[in-house]
């Protein structure tokens, strides 16, 4: 461990996958389960269902994975140096929360070649909450010279569902951190790896994608859509209330969450289009929320009844 | 064994609110004083505390090592039964001397109304101060008001942020007891970057100094003037001085353990935007300090506060440098992308942006906002005010929300208004118009200003009614310390725009024109007399508040003269400034008893139609002191009003004054209440007319008694 950190410590301006790959090793080496992003659009990594339900239940668990996080608002068309339709997440799972958890945060700066007797590094408050996913916590933001860096929550609730244990999830923000340590101000002047650059790889896409949310995308379509994907989450949820035991352990819960994740990223297509009135858009929220409450508490009687609680286990 | 020691605790946390913290610190101060007298072993010495964003501390010089014994007379049996009739003591005597642990030869005798009784003083040992802190600390922690607690091991243990370490010393020795899961020991932490992590501290002067060392500073007020310090020696430096702001520097004293200040630049292009956006930018999201020339322009450079000893090499001052020429990129291409758009041309999408579900879309807030000022600029115009303009008030009411879909506000939603004002003006809208709109959220609270001129004044009060009106007919009435409209706070804005512009407008036309502009406009509500009447009493209870708060007159003086009448504000100050000149006079507070002691006869004399005659009558005067009282009251009743009608109330109030040494002489020479009918109904009117006809300017009933 040691050895590796000189070595990273000499390179000061990593490439993008060179500091994913040094984080990720990190958090390998603090015990970390490490995942796959999520194959369905997602706009933060804790709707990746290795957050939305790991944190539910009392099992501890710890995670770390990448995932890509599309937000159809803030796409700029690959125009702004700082905005991205689709951003990159490398999000941590510590259940239960670790007594030193910000020193072992704080390590992890280390890891990426951040020396932090010469930084800035500051814990200001900042609280999250996610209103789609029913899901809030108390933490901060963590800025490095005065740029945000990562969220620092403590899970509080997931699903509308009082967490206990109570988790950490870490969020980092990728593109930012890689441009502080390569020194640049424009996220598309990246090198990615040793012959690609950001905007090399990644500048089609952004274009494309703003085009679609701001321009193509079709109104009435998409909320055609949203309405059919809620229709199906609530469809299997309302199964799930009458299914027969045999079949309690492989009812498909995971993908009446999928529907829901769809509803999340449909609702935020809506949104960048302009075409949702404030009490509109409370309202969507609501539907969404209700369905992802609904899986969480269907998911935690499915699971108590697979895995026996040992009360007073803790 | 000493009689005072020393007392220091620190409890230590992941990063603390820096908002949180002042405020904490001073309630841990009350809370522990609370505690410590309880118990009994607070001497002299008070409590100190102290915060930082890791920790909390409080400190005691002196704090009594035990209780003092407490001492107490207990009741035995009677003397007749504790001692036999050669004076010996009985058994009941023994056992009882036996019970309370003193001898029988101290047991003494007491008088009480049932007899002689013996008793004896018990005396029970004070506790240690060591045997009490254990118990005491937690309960003392636990009690601090937080705005907003979380748990992050078990959910019953809550605190601000997850406390890490709990130093506890008495006397130099650690209390032994446990908070939120973790145990009070002898050693603190030091800056999470340039201290050590585990100092073992001995004494509060030890603890300081060795903190000092590992790069803390405990108290707020050595990080406060060390900020100070470098923020000048920087800004004397560049030859700029520092655009001062007392809040950003509040956060920063709570932010940084070991403040320092750097300096940083940003290129002089984004000098171009306004310099509302550039301050809002460095201070809300990066909170910098801006640097002024001394021309008052704003200059290239910021000062940023860190959390470090200093900033080798500037590699520190280059990240803050790139961060926040990212922040202005993104400000200059909102600015650039909303010029685009004449701020009229937003009115279109306001009606997809909601206002309050059932008060409509801001076009339809819009559209009352308009009927409204207009009503108010027309009423003023007619009331003789020059520079009331109904087209000016139209234009800025149907300019005032345009901004709210700008992307500059939807970036920076604090900048609301503001951002509207700024691109009327560079739209080419006259600087009336422009102003108006840019203050129109103003006043935000007591000490905040009214907007700066009359069309400003009178879209705040629209805008404000509006809300304040509309709120109360959807039945959104605040109740105590819910509200989340902040009604409260735009009735108080209703009120000091009123006052301070002298605006002769009665708060009940406002409201009336509120209610209207709610009805002729979407959403078409009917408010009713009702609602009007809740409305118009919430913002009279404002009105006492301001008057109470803001210019410092007693209660008794404020409801004696809204007593008279409050309907026009500004009228009402002018009395109350005349009430309160002739206060201490020698006259009026006595005058104002005997008005308390009318109006208790009147009251207690039932309903009027019961003995209320059409008018005094002179031949039913029968003794000197009413008819003395009566005509002088005709005389003054005359002048006082001619005085009061040109708004000379000092010298009505004075006029009236004088009557007293009649009013004393009509209670000590008539009955009021005399056997025979038509003499006491006659005086009874007499009262009643005095009541009257002296009570238009303040209701002197409502005086409190002298404080004698």
């Amino acid at each position: 461990m040691r050895k590796g950190q000189n070595k990273r410590s000499r390179n000061a301006r990593p490439l993008f996958q060179e500091l994913i790959l040094d984080l990720l090793n990190y958090w390998h080496r603090c015990g970390c389960v490490l995942q796959q992003p999520y194959d369905l659009e997602v706009g933060a990594g804790t709707m990746h269902p290795e957050t939305f339900f790991r944190v539910l239940g009392p099992q501890p668990y710890r995670v770390a994975y990448i995932q890509p996080s599309r937000r159809p608002a803030d796409g700029r068309y690959a125009e702004n140096p700082n905005r991205l339709y689709k951003h990159t997440q490398l999000q941590v799972i510590l259940k239960p929360s670790p007594d030193n958890i910000q020193s072992i945060y704080l390590e992890s700066l280390r890891a990426i070649g951040v020396n932090l007797r010469r930084h800035d590094i500051r814990f200001e408050e900042d609280n999250w909450e996610s209103p789609t996913l029913g899901a809030w916590g108390v933490g901060w933001q963590v800025l490095l010279d005065g740029l945000e860096i990562t969220q620092f929550t403590y899970f509080q609730q997931c699903g509308g569902i009082d967490l206990d244990p109570v988790s950490v999830e870490l969020t980092y923000g990728m593109e930012r951190i890689a441009a502080f340590l390569q020194g640049i101000d424009n996220v598309f002047d990246l090198k990615w790896s040793t012959d690609q650059t950001y905007g090399a790889i990644r500048t089609s896409e952004e274009q494309q994608f703003s085009a679609y949310s701001f321009e193509h995308a079709d109104p009435a379509l998409t909320r055609q859509m949203f309405e059919l994907c809620e229709a199906e989450a609530r469809r299997l949820l309302d199964g799930w209330v009458a299914a027969p035991e045999p079949a309690r352990q492989r009812y498909p819960l995971l993908a009446a969450y999928d529907f829901c994740l769809k509803c999340s990223h449909l609702f935020n297509t809506l949104d960048a289009r302009g075409v949702i009135s404030v009490t509109e858009r409370a309202s969507l929220i609501g539907r969404v929320r209700t369905l992802a409450c609904r899986v969480a508490s269907s998911y935690l009687e499915q699971q108590a009844a697979a895995v026996p609680i040992t009360l007073g286990s803790r | 064994m000493k009689q005072t020691a020393e007392f220091l605790l620190e409890v230590g946390c992941e990063e603390i609110p820096a908002q949180m913290i002042a405020r904490a610190s001073s309630e841990l101060k009350v809370i522990l004083e609370k505690h410590f007298s309880a118990e009994r072993i607070l001497d002299s010495a008070e409590v100190h505390t102290y915060g930082a964003s890791r920790r909390m501390v409080a400190v005691c010089r002196a704090l009594r090592t035990r209780q003092p014994d407490s001492v107490e007379e207990v009741t035995g049996p009677p003397r007749s039964v504790a001692y036999d009739n050669v004076g010996r003591p009985t058994k009941a005597a023994e056992s009882f001397a036996a019970r309370q642990g003193v001898p029988v030869a101290k047991l003494y005798t007491v008088t009480t109304p049932r007899g002689e009784y013996v008793a004896a003083r018990r005396t029970t040992p004070g506790k240690l101060t060591r045997e009490i802190l254990p118990t005491l600390l937690p309960a003392a922690l636990f009690s601090i008001p937080w705005p907003r607690t979380m748990y992050w091991r078990r959910p019953a243990e809550r605190f601000v942020r997850p406390v890490r370490w709990i130093l506890a010393l008495f006397d130099g020795s650690v209390v032994p007891f446990e908070f939120a899961g973790v145990r009070a020991a002898n050693w603190t932490a030091g800056h999470r970057a340039l201290g050590r992590e585990r100092i073992v501290v001995r004494s509060f002067a030890d603890y300081i100094s060795q903190l000092r060392r590992n790069y803390v500073l405990v108290d707020p007020d050595e990080r406060r003037k060390k900020i100070l310090r470098e923020l000048r020696q920087h800004a004397s430096r560049a030859h700029l001085r520092v655009h001062e702001d007392p809040e950003l520097l509040e956060q920063v004293v709570y932010l940084n353990e070991f403040p320092t200040v750097i300096r940083g630049e940003f290129s002089p292009e984004y000098l171009r935007l306004p310099r509302e956006i550039l301050i809002t930018v460095m201070r809300d999201h990066q909170k910098y300090f801006a640097l002024e020339r001394s021309s008052g322009e704003l200059a290239p450079h910021f000062l940023a506060v860190i959390n470090l000893d200093r900033d080798a090499g500037g590699i520190v001052r280059a990240g803050h440098e790139r961060v926040l020429r990212a922040r202005f990129s993104d400000a200059s291409f909102f600015w650039d992308v909303d010029q685009k758009t004449p701020l009229g041309n937003n009115l279109a999408k306001l009606t997809a942006v909601t206002y309050e579900s059932r008060l409509g879309s801001y076009a339809d807030k819009t559209a009352r906002l308009r009927a409204l000022a207009r009503t108010m600029a027309e009423h003023l115009a007619a009331a003789g005010v020059q520079e009331a303009s109904v087209a000016s008030a139209d234009r800025a009411a149907e300019l005032a929300k345009c901004d709210l879909v700008t992307e500059m506000v939807r970036e920076f939603p604090e900048l609301q208004g503001i951002v509207g004002g700024l691109y009327a003006a560079r739209q080419g809208e006259p600087a009336e118009i422009a102003w108006a709109i840019y203050d129109h959220y103003r006043p935000s609270g007591l000490e905040d200003w009214i907007p700066r001129n009359l069309t400003g004044c009178i879209l705040s009060l629209a805008d404000k009614l509006d809300t304040l009106v509309g709120c109360f007919a959807i039945g959104l009435v605040p109740t105590g310390s819910s509200d989340p409209f902040a009604l409260r706070r735009a009735a108080l804005g209703i009120v000091k725009v009123i006052l301070e512009k002298n605006l002769p407008l009665t708060l009940g036309s406002l409201v009336t024109a509120a209610s209207c502009a709610l009805q002729s406009q979407p959403p078409n509500l009917m408010v009713s007399e009702t609602i009007q009447q809740q409305v118009l009493e919430f913002l009279l209870e404002r009105a006492r508040f301001v008057f109470r708060e803001r210019y410092g007159f007693p209660y008794d003086e404020v409801n004696s003269v809204l007593a008279a009448g409050a309907d026009d504000l500004p009228d009402a100050l002018r009395r109350l400034e005349a009430l309160h000149s002739i206060r201490r006079t020698k006259n009026f507070e006595p005058l104002a008893a005997s008005f308390k002691r009318i109006r208790n006869i009147v009251e207690k004399a039932g309903p009027d139609e019961h003995w209320r005659l059409p008018d005094v009558r002179t031949d039913l005067l029968a003794l000197e002191a009413e008819q003395a009282l009566h005509r002088a009251a005709q005389r003054v009743a005359q002048q006082a009003e001619s005085h009061r009608l040109a708004g000379r109330y000092r010298e009505a109030l004075l006029l009236i004054a004088e009557l007293r040494p009649l009013v004393d002489r009509f209670f000590d020479e008539v009955l009021v209440m005399a056997e025979q009918e038509d003499l006491r109904r006659n005086r009874l009117t007499l009262l009643a007319k005095l009541l009257r006809e002296f009570s238009r300017i303040a209701d002197f009933s409502e005086i409190a008694a002298a404080q004698k």
